[in-house]
């Protein structure tokens, strides 16, 4: 883990300084610190020489391009008509009722934060969820809480679950 | 119930024979004016939703003389409902990578990208990996052609072509005026072919085959086979590839659990059929044969008699009011006011004849809008609120 | 030669050439398709669609501002679905907007309003959207107020902020419902590289961004009978009232406006262009000494070229981008902040005034000069130097509230002592004034004879290009100046910051080896500043700047060395330029910002 100044250096360097590089770059830093800070954000303007308001711009553009402070895993509940009718409803609440958390908040340890997103593109399989990057289908109450469970326990080894 | 005449399967896009090493050297020795025609004579049109003549659109490209081009592979499958391309894309990537290089040699292109959808990031390394192997045969066919992936981070507006190549010049993804149209500008000013997932993984079929194999699939304006998503009240949801031209009844009769109410064709941005009309409607490009012929990226969702069709309208307008970019007056207001308006009129707050005033505005937002988002939020609303008016209002 | 193409719009035939749009088509043809978004100096956006129109043979309506014309096109721009289109959409703007015309500055004169009145919008059905958003005003910036709740989105002060001055301290932010103008972080506009230059209030259809307004201070000021208000005006109001109050574009009112200024009640009413002049002869002086520094004593403190400090958005915006470049700037005050400084001094002991009972006030064509006079250093007379300032737009509404009859008033003359100015002076309202007012005095100040232009009308630095450069060889100076001899004076000029950011990039790469750099962070100059008459254009500045020429033209003294009013303030306050006095009262320090 690099302090955030050194990431978007490198980033830079591999991606390059140009204004069509800046998503790469954007989604780099979230990848890692899971949301863009003020400060990252001045720092990839220094980079790349853009105005800091076009970095704002841009990045508040992409639903997955946070900046506010997530938790480690962020956990996106699927809301689309598909998965709204076959019962998103129930997951959340046993989400919530387990996490102790309402939409749009983090856990105060700062383990999960818990959102709603658009269509995954498994509607065949709904409802659906992402937990950053892994996604998982044909979710019940209970396979909800075993997966957020799994991750607790990776979380407490001091594990990296997934990414 | 048995599959009725007119719902025909067809096996072509999941069909892995891994000869693509084989299919590529020999397209790539044949002229890029026998490519186009090829594809011209198969009628093939575009799966993602759009239609546009994929033969013509090469055409066009090619015609743009000496200067950098690209080759983009929309992969931003955000429809509601729509799943194909995730599924292409794990199962026969080389297919895909294959008609991406076709196309580069026909047009005139060495860099092909695939925008690849931020929820889709667990394909990336399987993907890597393809693109790697793909990338070292070209090397060794003297191939000059690159692709490299291109992630996306939540927005369904980067689906528009115009909005999608703002996305990649790393800016937020508002769609452009057009004209000019990306066969004269697209990806950083430069002529641009921008297909769906599905329709390179048909020119593959095309070029392996010949053109007289895909057209004879179809109807007259809709020809070839097409990948179905199926979802929501069916005992047998997925992904099925059917020859267009279908009539819904058939489709119903196959797909539904006996209860079905309605079918939203071509996800929010799509058609809801009531089952009155299942018999009048087919789905292609052109409605010459029966009633009304409904173009789709190949979504299908099912409702069956338990289900709310304004709770159905409200989801997509939901879905509208955030994914919409934001630029245009009509999009951008539009889709609140329809969604605070279903609303309102279910309260009471509103008459019931608000409705009308709401349709009137949707038949606005079709004029008027700056692109194919808020140009097709009058689709879904018109149908479901012109076949469930009670609904809207009780 | 561009191909020429035959339309037809409502039936009448144009002949227009390929690529024009169908904006500039109609107009030709003497139809006009109104529009929101569109604005002549920026790009086009193409997303307010109140211009959309039918063309024959398309299903959709296309946006006129950004649709170009083809051959044999059939547009309609009154149909019946481009009439109920336009109407739904501005009925939409409506409803997204806080319209309570009452109690906003732009009542009057807001492109939405208009719109509304032309279409007789009279039944509004659709859901008011406002306050189910919590927007909030911000007021937190000395010269601009932003109010979200009446932005309509066109984005024009986006792309002015971007494309006109390079600062990009707006942005559009988010998406769907939520999108909206905003600045990095949505921090207050103070708190971000804000130039405060006020060129997205001059674009801005609405009442979402005007300028702080201080016209119940000074009225409270000029009705208080124990304040002696003075009041000072800058050289390009004169040619900006007019617009405002009934005159065509261009037309000098300097003499209503010091009548309609007496009418108002000013104890006192000034030039600003008197310190204009004495600006002149600081800067100039400081320029001798700067090359002098350079040239003879070869010290690295002295820096070259020296750059004008009279535009408080150049200021703001070299201290944000440029800090390193500070001691570049002259340290001359602005003209502004000089006469403030001298309101309380000079004026005070002439007319034995107590300096805490005057209150001194200018009218300035620039939200800028709001941010100046609130800056913490000025306030050398042992008081705040300038205590109010306000726009042209300002001055206007004063008026008008004050029944004068403007166009009927007879011509008045401005007070003594600090009302007395040269064509020089005058000629600081435009791009390139500054330079030319110097070169003439500080020629003068070195041969001991005029510059070598016909009629004092230094050409080369007149215009509207972005950045113009000219050349001014020394030969036979006066033996004070003999190292002077030869040397070619380079100067450059530039206004718009996007091409002050040229200037200054040039500088550093070290491309350019000028002397004397004049910058004006607004397009066109003061003229075509952030508190200058709505709307505004290329060909509005440029009647504006013909008519500031004119004055010059007409005036009887050309050059600020000349002026008897100078001569006496030095003769009996100052000493002589850059004396230790006038280094007290008259020069600054600036201060470095971030540049995020």
């Amino acid at each position: 883990m690099y302090p955030v100044s050194e990431l978007i250096r490198n980033l830079a360097d591999e991606h390059g300084r140009n204004r069509h590089n800046l998503l790469p770059i954007l989604q780099g830093v979230v990848e890692q610190e899971k949301y863009l800070s003020e400060y990252s954000m001045i720092e990839i303007a220094r980079e790349l020489d853009l105005p800091a308001s076009e970095v704002y711009g841009t990045a508040t553009f992409y639903s997955f391009l946070e900046n506010k402070k997530m938790g480690k895993y962020i956990i996106r509940v699927c809301k689309t008509i598909t998965c709204s009718m076959k019962g998103k409803n129930q997951i959340l609440l046993a989400i919530e009722d387990m996490l102790k958390i309402d939409l749009g908040e983090t856990t105060p340890d700062g383990t999960f934060s818990l959102l709603q997103t658009n269509c995954l593109g498994f509607c065949h399989k709904a409802p659906a969820m992402l937990v950053n990057n892994e996604v998982y289908t044909d979710l019940t109450p209970e396979k909800v809480r075993d997966i957020l469970s799994s991750y607790l326990r990776k979380q407490k080894e001091g594990g990296s679950h997934g990414n | 119930m048995a599959i009725s005449y007119q719902l025909k399967r067809a096996d072509f896009i999941f069909k892995n024979e891994n000869d693509w090493e084989d299919v590529l050297s020999k397209s790539i020795k044949r002229t890029p004016s026998e490519l186009i025609n090829e594809l011209i004579s198969s009628e093939l049109k575009g799966r993602g939703g759009a239609g546009f003549p994929t033969g013509l659109k090469w055409k066009l490209t090619a015609e743009v003389p000496n200067v950098t081009k690209y080759v983009i592979c929309n992969a931003d499958e955000g429809e509601p409902g729509t799943f194909k391309d995730r599924e292409i894309l794990s199962m026969v990537p080389f297919k895909v990578l294959t008609a991406m290089a076709i196309c580069g040699h026909v047009i005139g292109a060495k860099e092909g990208y695939i925008y690849l959808r931020g929820e889709y990031f667990f394909l990336q390394p399987e993907l890597k990996k393809a693109i790697k192997e793909f990338e070292y045969y070209c090397k060794e066919i003297k191939l000059d052609f690159t692709i490299r992936i291109f992630m996306g981070s939540g927005a369904y507006i980067c689906g528009e072509e115009t909005a999608l190549f703002e996305s990649m010049e790393g800016k937020r993804g508002e769609p452009r005026n057009k004209p000019p149209f990306p066969s004269d500008s697209g990806y950083m000013g430069k002529p641009t072919v921008i297909n769906n997932v599905e329709t390179l993984a048909h020119t593959y079929t095309i070029f392996k085959y010949g053109a007289k194999r895909f057209y004879d699939l179809g109807v007259q304006y809709s020809r070839g086979s097409k990948l179905f998503s199926v979802s929501g009240d069916s005992p047998k949801p997925g992904i099925y590839e059917l020859e267009l031209g279908m009539s819904l009844t058939d489709f119903i009769e196959e797909f539904g659990d006996g209860d079905t109410k309605a079918v939203q064709v071509g996800g929010a941005s799509g058609f809801l059929v009531p089952r009155k009309r299942f018999a009048e409607t087919a789905i292609g490009f052109q409605g010459k044969l029966v009633g009304i012929s409904l173009p789709t990226g190949g979504s299908m969702m099912l409702f069956n008699s338990s289900r709310s069709m304004f709770n159905v309208l409200d989801n997509y307008l939901e879905f509208f009011r955030e994914e919409s970019c934001g630029q245009c007056t009509p999009c951008r207001v539009g889709c609140q006011q329809l969604l605070k308006g279903i609303k309102a009129v279910k309260r009471g707050e509103k008459n019931a004849r608000y409705l009308d005033k709401l349709l009137r505005l949707t038949e606005t937002m079709k004029l008027t809008a700056k692109c194919g988002l808020g140009q097709s939020v009058a689709n879904s609303f018109s149908s479901i609120v012109e076949n469930f008016r009670e609904e809207m209002i009780y | 030669m561009t191909k020429k193409i035959k339309i037809s719009i409502n039936g009448i035939f144009v002949e227009v050439e390929e690529g024009t749009t169908i904006l500039d088509a109609a107009r030709k043809a003497g139809v006009i398709i109104p529009t929101l978004c569109y604005h002549k100096d920026l790009c086009i956006a193409g997303n307010c669609r109140v211009c959309v129109v039918e063309v024959a043979g398309q299903k959709r309506l296309a946006a006129a501002c950004a649709t170009p014309c083809e051959e044999e096109m059939e547009i309609y721009t009154n149909s019946l679905n481009v009439l109920h289109s336009r109407k739904q959409i501005i009925e939409l703007l409506l409803s997204e907007h806080n319209a309570d015309c009452t109690s906003c500055f732009k009542n009057g004169n807001c492109e939405l309003q208009k719109l509304a009145s032309d279409y007789k919008i009279l039944k509004q059905d659709f859901i008011r959207l406002v306050p189910f958003k919590n927007y909030s005003i911000d007021k937190y910036s000395p010269s601009i107020i932003k109010d979200d709740s009446k932005c309509i989105r066109c984005q024009r002060c986006v792309r002015t902020c971007a494309e006109l001055q390079g600062i990009n301290a707006l942005t559009v932010a988010y998406k769907g419902d939520q999108m909206k103008i905003t600045t990095f972080f949505e921090k207050p506009i103070n708190d971000v590289v804000c130039s405060t230059c006020g060129q997205c209030i001059n674009h801005c259809p609405t009442g979402a961004l005007v300028e702080k307004n201080y016209i119940e201070k000074v009225w409270d000021a000029i009705t208080d009978k124990s304040k002696h208000v003075i009041v000072q005006t800058a050289p390009a109001v004169r040619i900006g009232l007019g617009e405002e109050l009934g005159f065509p574009v261009g037309e000098r009112v300097t003499g209503k406006m010091v009548a309609a200024l007496k009418r108002l009640g000013f104890d006192a009413v000034m030039d600003t262009d008197f310190t204009a002049d004495l600006t002149i002869m600081e800067e100039g002086t400081e320029l001798l000494q700067r090359l002098k520094g350079v040239l003879v004593d070869h010290n690295p403190e002295v820096k070259l070229p020296m750059a004008t400090s009279c535009s408080p958005g150049w200021i703001k915006y070299i201290e944000h981008i440029f800090p390193d470049f500070l001691n570049h700037l002259s340290t001359c005050k602005s003209p502004q902040q000089m006469f403030g400084a001298l309101a309380k001094t000079y004026y005070a002991k002439a007319r034995n005034l107590a300096p805490e009972n005057i209150v001194s006030v200018s009218i300035m064509p620039c939200t800028a000069k709001k941010f100046e006079a609130a800056r913490p250093e000025m306030h050398d007379s042992g008081y705040r130097d300038v205590d109010y300032v306000l726009t042209t737009r300002e001055l206007a509404i004063m008026i008008k509230q004050a029944g004068i009859d403007f166009m009927k008033l007879e011509d008045a003359h401005f007070d003594r002592l600090m009302g007395e100015s040269t064509g020089a002076a005058v000629i600081f309202g435009a791009t390139g004034g500054v330079m030319e007012a110097a070169l003439r005095t500080v020629y003068e100040l070195v041969t001991g004879r005029e510059v070598p232009f016909k009629n004092l009308d230094i050409t080369p630095v007149r215009g509207m290009e972005g950045v113009r450069e000219a050349t001014i060889k020394i030969e036979n100076p006066l033996e004070e100046w003999a190292f002077l001899d030869g040397i070619e004076l380079k100067c450059a000029v530039a206004h718009g910051l996007v091409n002050a950011k040229k200037v200054m990039d040039s500088i550093r790469t070290g491309q350019s080896d000028y002397h004397f750099v004049e910058i004006m962070a607004c397009p066109g100059g003061c003229l075509g500043g952030g508190g200058q008459p709505i709307p505004t254009s290329l060909e509005i500045r440029r009647k504006r700047a013909e008519a500031i020429y004119a004055e010059d033209a007409g005036m009887p003294l050309r050059k600020s060395h000349q002026n008897p009013e100078i001569i006496k303030i030095y003769t009996d306050f100052l000493g002589q330029p850059m004396s230790e006095k006038s280094h007290h009262l008259l020069h600054t320090h600036y201060t470095a910002r971030e540049r995020f």
